[in-house]
């Protein structure tokens, strides 16, 4: 259901994608693209937009070096002939030799850049349509975008995303959401690719529209066959057959000079059983067992000298295992229900519950975090309700039940939430002017 | 005796060495010196891990003259190479064998962090066990503390005892001053220019297990417990990714979400890209 079947095999856009380092790029379809909303706005950051727009779309180019899909203006100085053309369909497809010999030479240059720019740019864009997340949700679980180098990730399935939208400014990064953390990836190939092709918003929001995806390591089956096999092949450059699993295979080391045999006994830590209180299914729409997957308590690399920690408090000793941790009570980070235990309400309830008001105010008081932050949580509470409220349909299999669940389809209802709180949306438009808001 | 400086000792001397670390996929390994090698006490043990150890060595040590068949031979060389890496293994925490893997590390042969933040660091080789035959070699990055996996599928079989779960701490215990300053800047996830909650609220719940390490640490009077945003010691701190002056709501804060509204915040898909 993926590859829109509507482009034959010559078309620019899936030449476009078959290109070497184009591997992450989703199919837009012509009928997103011919929808002139999705557009909105890459008129002025494209130059020669309308040239590229006809050949992204294929569209044999006017004499006038005006597009034939043009604007309203343009409509009616082109008339008639253009206008009809445009309906038919056998126009399009020219050939892309073709295409390019009736454009000057200089120019064809200059509009092909601008394709993919363009195409970039609404790239972005359909990726968080809901084909596009479907699509990339197939790519992704083909593993087309790779796995996550990091160890204690056991090889999590990573996103392709953009760190800015705005073009030009930094190549494409995986994000992990095993780890939370972005990636360069691995091949240069991609590092001819802009991040603003993906965008900032496509990677949280994919799983957020997919909060029961398995994250978990068990579930990539030929990656744990990696893993295993990592039970090494004994020599590098093995190319032979002779098994030469070593006398002693897996037998300490007898003692020798610089490897004491301490060394591969880990000493592990006397710990009292802990007992959790009930942890949640869910924390904000997210499947709790796939809140990073990939950190927390027996996650965090460890330093050691011949088996031994190294100390924190020596010179060299660990500084970043914060970056790596995750609380064993996932409960500690569901923020919204420590706030309704403490201020009240419910943290499933109402979409116009006090909290917004509350929030608002926190912000206006410059009251510290809890305030700020259940901003953010109102609206991203409130988006989940919305869905529910407003009926929204979630995709099939997503667990109509669920909170949150933010998915790319409700978009209307997260568009909505927030506008409610008139406050809100006054300090929406100052966040717009570089953000001048928080401070205090 | 030559010094390590030098890649090959003399030609005739360090040929099966020479031929070793050159190999495609042995990227990773340093030269271990003739004389190392040839010091019985460096050995001690390997000869009950190691198959026909004694060709073996001599295969490493150049001086290999058994007539055998094909297959023989290829077992044996085999042998060599798992030798010759369980050599390295202690090699290379000694003092000639840390300085010759500085120099690889300092040229990064052995390639850079994946990780976006820590700015292409270059990584370390280690192995998570010193026992063969358990796991894989994996990079260490000594600026966010953590282990990859090797880029390149080349390097992802070598055996980790190879160079052991020591080697990469004690360099930086030898080495202190090339220990890299640390960094508190993290990626934020966001949608639509909203950072998503649960990422936010890890976030938060990490930041306070940062100070909390910190102030233990100050506490105790280490020296270097500092962050390299900690300069001004600023209470509301940022905490972007170091990529100031995007769109994006890259104007993130800590202490609350009050700069938070990114462009487009709240805007449906079709425009959110809007300005
Ligand atoms: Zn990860
Ligand atoms: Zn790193």
């Amino acid at each position: 259901m993926s590859v829109t079947s509507s482009q034959s095999p010559e078309s620019w856009i899936s030449s476009f994608c078959s290109l070497i380092g184009h591997e992450y790029f989703a199919e837009v379809s012509e009928d997103f693209i011919e929808d002139d909303f999705n557009l909105t706005g890459l008129q002025s950051q494209v130059p020669m937009y309308k040239d590229a727009l006809e050949m992204i779309l294929d569209v044999e180019p006017s004499e006038t070096g005006s597009s034939a899909i043009s604007d309203e203006e343009e409509e009616e100085e082109d008339d008639g002939l253009l206008g009809e053309e445009q309906d038919e369909p056998g126009r399009r497809r020219t050939s892309h030799e073709t295409r390019r010999h009736m454009r000057a030479g200089s120019d064809a240059s200059v509009i092909e850049s601008s394709a993919e720019l363009l195409y970039g740019l609404i790239h972005a864009r359909f990726i968080t349509s809901r084909p596009g997340i479907q699509q990339m949700l197939e790519k992704y679980e083909l593993g087309h975008f790779g796995h996550c180098p990091r160890v204690f990730c056991s090889g999590v399935k990573v996103l392709p995303v953009g760190r800015t939208d705005t073009p030009g400014q930094e190549t494409v990064k995986l994000f992990c959401p095993g780890c939370l953390d972005v990636y360069t990836p691995p091949n240069s190939r991609f590092q001819a690719v802009d991040g603003a092709f993906f965008g900032t918003t496509f990677g949280c929001l994919f799983f957020m529209t997919f909060p029961d995806l398995d994250l978990s390591p068990r579930s990539l089956r030929h990656r744990t066959a990696e893993e295993d096999s990592s039970a090494i092949t004994a020599q590098q450059n093995n190319s032979d057959t002779v098994v030469t699993a070593s006398r002693s295979s897996s037998l300490t080391l007898p003692s020798a000079p610089g490897m004491p045999p301490t060394a591969q006994i880990y000493p592990t830590r006397k710990e009292e059983p802990i007992i959790l209180p009930e942890q949640p299914a869910t924390i904000n729409g997210m499947a709790t067992s796939n809140v990073a997957p990939g950190l927390g308590k027996g996650k965090i690399y460890e330093p050691r000298i011949y088996g031994f920690r190294v100390s924190e408090r020596a010179k060299g000793g660990p500084r970043m295992r914060w970056l790596r941790s995750k609380p064993l009570d996932i409960n500690e980070i569901d923020e919204s229900r420590i706030w309704h235990a403490k201020y009240g309400g419910d943290p499933d309830g109402d979409p116009v519950a006090p909290v917004d008001e509350t929030a608002g105010e926190g912000n206006g008081d410059g009251d510290g975090d809890g305030g700020g932050e259940d901003a953010v949580m109102a609206s991203v509470t409130g988006q989940s309700q919305s869905q529910q409220t407003e009926g929204i349909s979630v995709p099939a299999g997503q667990g109509q039940g669920q909170q949150g669940a933010a998915a790319a389809t409700t978009v209307a209802g997260r568009r909505k939430a927030p506008m409610r709180r008139s406050k809100g949306r006054g300090r929406m438009g100052e966040g717009l002017d570089g953000g001048g808001v928080g401070g205090g | 005796m030559e010094e390590f400086a030098s890649e090959t000792d003399s030609d005739y001397t360090s040929y099966w060495r020479d031929w070793f670390v050159s190999s495609r996929g042995n990227e990773y390994f340093c030269e271990i010196d003739e004389e190392y090698l040839t010091d019985r006490f460096n050995l001690t043990g390997l000869n009950t891990e190691v198959h026909y150890y004694q060709h073996a060595l001599d295969l490493v040590n150049d001086v290999f003259d058994l007539d055998c068949d094909d297959e023989m031979r290829e077992a044996i060389e085999k042998s060599a190479r798992h030798l010759y890496g369980l050599v390295h293994a202690r090699y290379i925490v000694t003092t000639r064998g840390l300085a010759k893997m500085l120099d690889k590390y300092k040229k990064a042969d052995f390639g850079k962090c994946p990780r976006v933040i820590c700015d292409s660091h270059p990584l370390l080789p280690m192995g998570q066990s010193d026992i063969p035959h358990q796991k894989a070699v994996k990079m260490y990055c000594a600026k966010c503390e953590d282990i990859y996996n090797p880029k390149a599928t080349r390097h992802a079989t070598i055996d980790g005892a190879y160079f052991g779960s020591s080697f990469h701490n004690i360099l930086f215990q030898v080495y202190p001053a090339l220990i890299p300053e640390k960094s508190r800047a993290r990626h934020m996830p966001r949608v639509f220019g909203f950072k998503v909650h649960v990422a936010a609220a890890l976030a938060r719940w990490q930041d306070g297990v940062r100070v909390e390490q910190q102030r233990g640490l100050r506490e105790a009077g280490v020296e270097n417990a500092a962050f390299l945003e900690d300069e001004g010691e600023v209470a509301d701190e940022e905490d972007g990714f170091g990529q100031g002056g995007e769109q994006g709501g890259e104007d993130s804060r800590e202490g609350g979400c009050r700069g938070r509204w990114g462009h487009g915040g709240g805007e449906g898909v079709k425009n959110v890209h809007e300005s």
